[in-house]
């Protein structure tokens, strides 16, 4: 398991994890609270979103899928983007796990979870962390379709 | 006057190599644009709209200008999360 906390800024809390295992989502999140939130009392939101590999897309069965990344773009585009939701909502942690390698369906690709006070900052912190990962950070899907060929997927839907 | 160049996912494939490092002269790098850097990297003479670039990691299009020990990087539109 690689982590990355380069470019973060002091004072802005956050964990960058890229995983190329099978990874729990929930377990995850409840391992990074307890080690990084365990005295805190503070926050009264949690916000998780987890994106899950589905088995089909573009009306085609698929039968896996090879995540690739670009290491040092990943860890500075992710850490900026959680900067920039410091910047709009008092959050007060946040969490990001990312998949790379090769995936299966019903395994977990992504997970986002942010901490605030109130659940505003925590809902709106978690969409915006996670949109402007869809569109942001280097990471490219490749999908094995069960009829036999390879493709790699075009480009992300807008906020769908 | 050393450049890196990177390629990923689709392009990488289609290029059929990772990377390539490049040197310049001083003049050569006075002013040098990412999309002649395209040019002298690929063969290509037009750099896609669809692709995307980056310097050093960061976005950038292909007017930007190249600096010494700049790592650049060519790749399709992302699809994570």
């Amino acid at each position: 398991m690689s982590k990355d906390v380069a470019y973060s800024l002091p004072g802005n809390i956050r964990e960058i994890i890229i995983v190329e295992e099978s990874f729990d989502p929930l377990q995850i999140q409840a391992d990074y609270q307890a080690k990084s939130m365990g005295n805190k009392t503070d926050y009264g939101a949690t916000a998780n979103f987890v994106g899950t590999m589905r088995d089909f897309n573009e009306g085609d069965d698929v039968l896996s899928m090879t995540l690739e990344h670009y290491p040092a773009m990943t860890a500075k585009q992710l850490n900026e983007i959680v900067d920039q939701a410091y910047e709009k909502w008092p959050i007060q942690n946040t969490l990001i796990v990312h998949r790379v390698g090769e995936i299966f369906p019903a395994e977990s690709i992504v997970l986002v979870t942010v901490w605030s006070a109130h659940r505003n900052a925590a809902f709106d912190g978690c969409r915006f962390i996670m949109e402007a990962l869809k569109h942001q950070a280097p990471f490219w899907k490749k999908e094995a379709l069960t009829a036999g060929n390879t493709r790699w997927v075009a480009e992300n839907t807008k906020g769908e | 006057m050393t450049i890196k160049v990177l390629y990923f996912a689709s392009l990488r494939e289609e290029i059929g190599r990772a990377s390539d490092q490049f040197e310049f002269s001083d003049d050569q790098l006075a002013s040098l644009k990412v999309c002649q850097l395209w040019k002298h990297a690929t063969g290509q003479s037009t750099l896609s709209e669809q692709l995307l670039v980056a310097i050093n990691q960061e976005y950038k299009d292909q007017h930007s200008l190249v600096s010494d020990g700049d790592e650049v990087a060519f790749f399709p539109p992302v699809t994570g999360g």
